[in-house]
């Protein structure tokens, strides 16, 4: 191993952690302000509650997201204290590396529209039932 | 719309306007706590200590995610993958676009012009599927995942990511296609 290819991958690295560094920063900070200002009950009236429908809703809101996934779990960590169930939060989590909706035009574009929009609409469709599979699964692991 | 290549081969992608993005997201969200400082000082305060409780509990992890990007970028090489991810062998190139898919690093949109090149050259779409779901396990952040949601949080939501990524792949498989078309805008030449 040369030094040259120790440097270049440490300076790659340092690249990718600076860049991501400043939406972590801002996301924790945000997430920060979201737990301490929002009342736990605005959770309640977002999601019911109903392990299909805070599936959906998690899904619906990971898809137009985007960002680092370390985002949506920091997010997803500050929505489970403010007591939203672990479906819905899988279901983000899934949703925000699976589905792509801000890339959509990209990969239409170098991978094919067709291909595009059906592995987007599989992945979301996949995000609400592998966030079910993942609660059941947890439950009966307990 | 056609993506000008670059001299590598290809396509300019404006990152730097997505570098920019981070700090203006940075600064906005600074704006808003000075927002909330003037109007509730003690609101401010205790979003504060929050942000101080959450950061402080990352930042060990945020060490070992570094050590992790590091060891992706000295050992993996983008060629490695290219040249096996290219071959359709059935069962081991689902096995191998999964674990490519994992070990892959960086913005989803790096890939798409190595996948259009791959796909060109004879890569079947259903690997180019679950190369692009498996890529949502982020190795070096499972730590993170993990401090915040359980080992074995992390460990049942990876594996049926996997069991996912291999859905994908078959139901993309079982989607009539087109009659031949050329797809995409990159050509292989």
């Amino acid at each position: 191993m040369t030094r040259a290819r120790l440097h270049e991958a440490f300076t790659r690295t340092n690249r990718m952690f600076v860049s991501a560094l400043p939406i972590l920063l801002g996301m924790l900070l945000l997430v920060g302000m979201v737990v301490s200002i929002l009342p736990r009950r605005f959770s309640h009236t977002l999601f019911s509650g109903q392990p299909f429908w805070d599936a959906l809703e998690g899904a619906l809101f990971g898809s137009v997201a985007t960002g680092q996934p370390v985002t949506s779990y920091i997010l997803g960590k500050g929505l489970l204290e403010a007591d939203v169930s672990l479906t819905a939060v899988t279901a983000l989590i899934l949703s925000w590396v699976t589905v792509g909706t801000v890339q959509l035009p990209a990969e239409s574009l170098f991978l094919g529209k067709r291909f595009a929009l059906w592995r987007n609409a599989i992945s979301f469709v996949l995000a609400v039932a592998i966030s079910l599979l993942v609660t059941k699964t947890l439950l009966l692991l307990r | 719309m056609k993506p000008h290549r670059q001299e590598n081969g290809s396509p300019a992608v404006k990152q730097g306007g997505s570098k920019r993005g981070g700090w203006i997201f940075l600064a906005s969200v600074i704006g808003a706590y000075a927002a909330l400082a003037v109007l509730s000082p003690v609101l401010a305060e205790k979003s504060a200590r929050a942000f101080l409780h959450l950061a402080w509990s990352l930042l060990p992890v945020l060490l070992l995610v570094f050590a992790f990007l590091f060891l992706g970028n000295l050992l993996i090489r983008e060629s490695f993958i290219r040249r096996y991810a290219g071959h359709s062998s059935g069962w081991l190139g689902y096995v191998f676009a999964t674990v490519t898919g994992i070990l892959s690093t960086g913005p989803i949109y790096v890939w798409y012009p190595l996948l259009a090149d791959l796909k060109n050259k004879g890569m079947r779409e259903t690997l180019i599927a679950v190369f692009l779901y498996n890529r949502a396990i982020k190795l070096p952040w499972l730590p993170v995942l993990a401090s915040y949601f359980g080992l074995k949080y992390t460990l049942v939501l990876t594996c049926w990511m996997i069991l996912g990524g291999l859905v994908e792949g078959l139901i993309m498989e079982r989607i009539p296609k087109r009659p031949q078309r050329k797809q995409g805008v990159i050509d292989s030449s």
